[in-house]
C-alpha cells in the first residue's frame, strides 16, 4: 500500500489540492482546511495514516524477521502480539571459535577448561536481557487482559499462546524495588525462562529459545578472544557493563552501556544470564550427551542443579563478568522462599539471574527439540 | 561450583555462606540442651503442626531444622488430601536435610476436619505450630495455651477484634504458664531490619516525623477450586481462604501486616503495655482489577494513613495488581535523615549515613531457631502481643477502607463485631454468603458498617 498516494486520493474528494508525495505536507494541506466535513475526513486520515504506518512497519518487521538463509538475516525488531511492547534481534553469524579461556588470562577459574573448537550455526540473539516489561506480559497474562478490557478475540497465535503454562503469582515483589520499566527481569528459574520461550514462540510465530552456552559465549565474545569482548583490561569495564563498584548495589536498565562488537549490550554485567546446559566443572570430552557440531557442544540438562548462568551481574567483580565465566544455579538460590513445596517459577534469592532470548535461524526438529531438551516441558503449576 | 580465587568479595557469597550457617551448628551452642525433659521424657521435642498448607509446610521444616532432637508426631489439617500432600513434602524435606527421622507421625496423629487442632493439642506433643488461615487463630491459640502447648504463630494472628482480643488474653495466659510463644513476623529476626532499627531508636535520624510503607504487588495464588468442586460454599470459602475476609483479614492484614508491623516497631510501640500504637486511620481502597466475582470479597488495594499519638503518620499502601510495579518496603523520615528497609536497599540517609552490606542468615531460620533455643533453655518467650497490636494495626486500616470513616484504635479494639461463624461444620453456612449469580456483598465505603 502506498501511502501518499492513497492520502491524495483520499484527499482529491475533499479539494485539497496537493501534488506532494510527502504525507507531512499532504496532511499540513489538510491542516488549512476549516469545514466541519474537511476536519472529519482530516480525523479519518490521520486514522488511516495511523494505520498504514502500523502496517508497513510491519511488512518491514516481517519481511526482516522472515529471512531463509543466512546472508538475508538482518536485524529486526519483534513485537509482542496484541500490546505495544518490542524487543531487538540482531543476526549473528555462524562460525567457528574457541570456547573457555586460555591457562595465562588474568583470574580465571578452572572450569572454563579445557580450550576446545566449537562450530556455532547462525541465529539471531536479543539485543539486550529480557526486560519486565516483556516477562510481565506472559507471567501476568497481560496479553490476555488487554484482550479483555479492549473487547478483541484471541487470534489463532493467541490461542496456541493462551495454552502455555504461566507462573503463579509471586508471593513479593520481585523486582526488589530496584526498578520495573526498561530493567532486566530477574529471579526466574531456568524452567520459567524457557517456559516464557516456548509462550513466545507460539505468540510471535517465530521460534525462540535459550541460548546453549556455547552460543551465549560465541556471541559474547564476537569475533575476539580476549578477556572480554572489548579487550583484557578489567578498567575499562565501566564502558561497557554494569558490575559491582559502577552499579550502585542493583541492576540497571538494559541498553544503557557500549555493545560489544556484534552489537549486544550487556553481556559482560547487569545481569547473569541463563543458558540451556547442565553446569558441570570442566568442560565434557566429546561424548553421546554432548551435541555437536549441530549446536555446539550442549550439555544436555538431567539434574535441576546446577544448570549454567553466563556474564556476570550488577554485584560481580569483573572477573566475574569475562567472556569465559561461568556459574552453577544452586538451591539456595530460593532459599527464603517461605513455602513448601517452594515455587517452581522463582529463585527469590537470584537478584542477579536473567536471560535473553535467541531466535536459531534453521528450527530444530521435534526429535531435536525433544532430545535436547530445548523447550520447556509442560509443568503442573506449583504454588 | 569451581573453586574462585576472589569469592569471599561478592554480595551473593554472602548469601550462600550465610545459608550453610543456617544449615549448620552455631548460633545455639552455649544453652544447655539436658536441662529440660519433654513430654519424650529426654531432650525430644514433640512438635504438633496444624494447617498443613504452603506455609505450615515450610514453618514445620524450619522447626525440624533447628539445633537438638525433634520429631514431628502429629499433624492436622481441615483437608485430608492437604493433610497427605503437606507431609509428603515436609518428609522430602526431611530426606533433603538427611534427617527424614524426624517426622515420625503415627496414623492415628493425623486429624482432619475442623476440630482437628483439637486433637493434636490432646495428643503427646511440647509445641503446636499454627498455621492454618488466620481466622482459626484466635481459637486456636487460646486452646493451645488452655493445654498448655509452646506456640509458634503465623502472622496475622485474628481477622477481627474479637480475635485479636482473645490472643492478648491467652497471651497473658502463657506469659504465667511460661509457655514461649513465636510469632511468624520474621523482621524482627533479620539482622539488617535490627541493625537499622536499632540506630534509628538510637538518634540516627532523629525524631521520626513521617512513615511511608508499602506491599505493593501482583497478588497471590488464584482460587484453586470451583463451585463445582466443593461440596458446598463452606468448603468453596476455605479452599479460596485467601479471598474471604473472616478467614484471611484481606491482604492489607494478611500480607501488608509485615511492613506496618516495621512502623510501630519504629516508633517503639511497646507490645507489653499497649502503647505507642496508632490512634487512628483513615483511607481508601476497593476493587479495581480484580473484580471477577471469583475473587470473593476483598479488596485488591488499600491506602491508608495512620496516626500515632505524638502527631507522626505513617503513610500505607497495599496493591495486588499484577503489571504494576512491585515495592516491599518500610521507610521512616525524620528530623536528620531517613531510613530505607526492604527491597534491596537497607541504609540510612543524612547525618548518619549508613548502609548494611553485611551477610544475613534466612530470617524464617532464625526464627524457629531462637524459639526453640528459648523452649529448651526455659527462657521467656512472647511475641504473641506483638503478634497481636500488629494485627489489630492492619485490621484499623481495613475497617478505615471499608467504611470510608475515620477509626479509633480503641474503637476498633473494643469492638464487638465478629466475622466468624457461629458454628463449625462443612454443612454450616459461612458469615459471608453470595446472591444467586455467586457474587460477594462487597464492603461500600460510606455505608459498610464496620465497629
Amino acid at each position: 500500500m502506498n501511502l501518499p498516494t492513497t492520502l491524495c486520493r483520499l484527499a482529491g474528494s475533499r479539494q485539497v489540492h496537493c501534488r506532494s508525495r510527502n504525507v507531512s505536507t499532504i496532511l499540513s494541506r489538510l491542516m488549512r482546511v476549516q469545514s466541519p466535513s474537511a476536519w472529519s475526513f482530516l480525523i479519518a486520515a490521520v486514522v488511516t495514516l495511523n494505520v498504514l504506518t502500523a502496517a508497513n512497519a510491519a511488512d518491514k518487521e516481517t519481511a526482516a524477521a522472515d529471512a531463509k538463509t543466512e546472508k538475508e538475516m538482518k536485524p529486526y525488531k519483534q513485537t509482542i502480539t496484541g500490546t505495544d511492547v518490542t524487543f531487538e534481534m540482531l543476526p549473528i553469524p555462524g562460525g567457528t571459535y574457541t570456547m573457555g579461556s586460555p591457562e595465562d588470562e588474568a583470574d580465571r577459574y578452572k572450569d572454563e577448561s579445557p580450550q576446545r573448537e566449537v562450530k556455532i550455526e547462525p541465529f539471531w540473539m536479543g539485543k539486550c536481557e529480557v526486560t519486565w516489561d516483556e516477562y510481565d506480559i506472559w507471567s501476568f497474562s497481560l496479553d490476555q487482559k488487554i484482550r479483555k478490557i479492549r473487547g478483541v478475540d484471541p487470534t489463532e497465535r493467541d490461542k496456541k499462546a493462551d495454552a502455555v503454562t504461566r507462573p503463579t503469582p509471586p508471593y513479593t515483589d520481585m523486582t526488589f524495588s530496584m526498578g520495573h520499566d526498561g530493567f532486566p527481569a530477574i529471579c526466574m528459574t531456568q524452567l520459567a525462562a524457557k517456559t516464557y520461550c516456548k509462550w513466545l514462540s507460539e505468540k510471535t510465530g517465530h521460534y525462540y529459545r535459550l541460548p546453549t552456552e556455547a552460543e551465549w559465549e560465541y556471541a559474547c565474545r564476537a569475533g575476539t578472544t580476549t578477556a572480554f569482548s572489548f579487550g583484557d583490561d578489567p578498567e575499562k569495564i565501566g564502558d561497557y557493563a554494569w558490575y559491582g563498584d559502577n552499579s550502585d548495589d542493583q541492576y540497571q536498565k538494559v541498553g544503557k552501556k557500549k555493545p560489544n562488537p556484534w552489537g549486544l549490550h550487556d553481556m559482560h554485567g547487569n545481569v547473569n544470564e541463563w543458558v540451556l546446559d547442565q553446569y558441570q566443572e570442566t568442560y565434557p570430552a566429546p561424548d553421546k550427551s554432548v551435541q555437536g557440531p549441530l549446536l555446539g557442544p550442549l550439555v544436555v540438562a538431567t539434574e535441576l542443579y546446577p544448570r549454567v548462568v553466563r556474564g556476570g551481574s550488577w554485584e560481580d567483580d569483573p572477573a566475574d563478568a569475562r567472556s569465559a565465566t561461568r556459574r552453577g544455579s544452586e538451591e539456595d538460590w530460593k532459599y527464603q522462599d517461605p513455602q513448601i513445596p517452594q515455587s517452581v517459577w522463582y529463585h527469590t534469592d537470584a537478584l542477579f539471574v536473567g536471560f535473553r532470548v535467541v531466535r536459531p535461524l534453521r528450527v530444530p526438529n521435534d526429535k531435536e527439540r525433544a532430545e535436547l531438551k530445548l523447550d520447556a516441558k509442560k509443568v503442573v503449576n506449583q504454588r | 561450583m569451581s573453586e574462585k580465587s576472589n569469592e569471599s568479595s561478592t554480595r551473593r557469597d554472602f548469601l550462600k555462606a550465610s545459608s550453610v550457617v543456617a544449615a549448620g551448628a552455631g548460633v545455639l551452642g552455649n544453652l544447655s540442651f539436658a536441662s529440660q525433659a519433654f513430654a519424650a521424657g529426654d531432650d525430644t521435642i514433640r512438635v504438633g503442626l496444624i494447617g498443613a498448607g504452603g506455609r505450615g509446610r515450610g514453618a514445620a521444616s524450619q522447626a525440624l531444622s533447628t539445633e537438638g532432637n525433634i520429631k514431628l508426631v502429629a499433624i492436622a489439617d481441615a483437608f485430608s488430601d492437604r493433610l497427605e500432600d503437606g507431609l509428603t513434602h515436609i518428609n522430602g524435606q526431611m530426606q533433603k536435610n538427611k534427617t527424614p527421622e524426624r517426622v515420625d507421625i503415627a496414623e492415628e496423629n493425623k486429624f482432619v476436619g475442623f476440630d482437628a487442632y483439637q486433637k493434636v493439642l490432646d495428643s503427646d506433643v511440647d509445641v503446636v505450630i499454627l498455621a492454618t488461615p488466620p481466622g482459626f487463630r484466635p481459637i486456636h491459640f487460646e486452646a493451645a495455651v488452655n493445654a498448655d502447648k509452646h506456640v509458634f504463630m503465623e502472622k496475622p494472628v485474628a481477622t477481627d477484634a474479637p480475635g485479636v482480643r482473645k490472643v492478648l488474653a491467652a497471651a497473658q495466659a502463657a506469659k504465667q504458664k511460661n509457655l514461649a510463644v513465636g510469632v511468624g513476623l520474621q523482621r524482627h529476626h533479620q539482622k539488617p531490619y535490627l541493625e537499622l532499627v536499632d540506630r534509628v531508636h538510637n538518634g540516627a535520624i532523629g525524631d521520626i516525623v513521617a512513615m511511608r510503607v508499602y506491599w505493593n504487588g501482583g497478588g497471590v495464588w488464584d482460587p484453586r477450586r470451583t463451585r463445582e468442586e466443593c461440596s458446598g460454599e463452606m468448603e468453596y470459602q476455605m479452599r479460596n481462604w485467601y479471598y474471604y475476609t473472616w478467614l484471611c483479614g484481606d491482604h492489607i492484614v494478611e500480607q501488608h501486616i509485615h511492613n506496618l508491623d516495621v512502623g510501630n516497631w519504629l516508633m517503639k510501640a511497646n507490645p507489653a503495655t499497649g502503647e505507642g500504637y496508632p490512634v487512628s486511620a483513615s483511607g481508601m481502597g476497593g476493587r479495581q482489577v480484580r473484580t471477577d466475582k471469583k475473587y470473593g470479597e476483598i479488596f485488591d488495594h488499600h491506602a491508608v494513613e495512620y496516626v500515632y499519638d505524638n502527631g507522626t503518620r505513617m503513610y500505607s499502601q497495599c496493591r495486588h495488581m499484577p503489571g504494576c510495579p512491585g515495592n516491599v518496603t518500610e521507610h521512616a523520615h525524620g528530623t536528620k535523615g531517613v531510613v530505607h528497609l526492604g527491597g534491596r536497599d537497607y541504609s540510612i540517609e543524612g547525618e548518619n549515613n549508613t548502609k548494611f552490606k553485611g551477610k544475613y542468615r534466612d530470617p524464617y531460620q532464625v526464627e524457629h531457631d531462637q524459639l526453640f533455643a528459648a523452649i529448651r533453655s526455659g527462657t521467656p518467650y512472647s511475641e504473641a502481643e506483638r503478634g497481636a497490636y500488629s494485627t489489630l494495626t492492619a485490621i484499623i486500616g481495613r475497617l478505615a477502607t471499608y467504611s470510608g470513616k475515620e477509626i479509633k484504635w480503641n474503637q476498633a479494639l473494643n469492638s464487638e463485631i465478629s466475622l466468624m461463624p457461629e458454628t463449625y461444620a462443612w454443612d454450616a453456612a459461612p458469615p459471608t454468603l453470595p446472591n444467586e449469580h455467586g457474587e460477594y456483598q462487597i464492603a461500600h465505603p460510606g455505608l459498610t458498617k464496620v465497629v
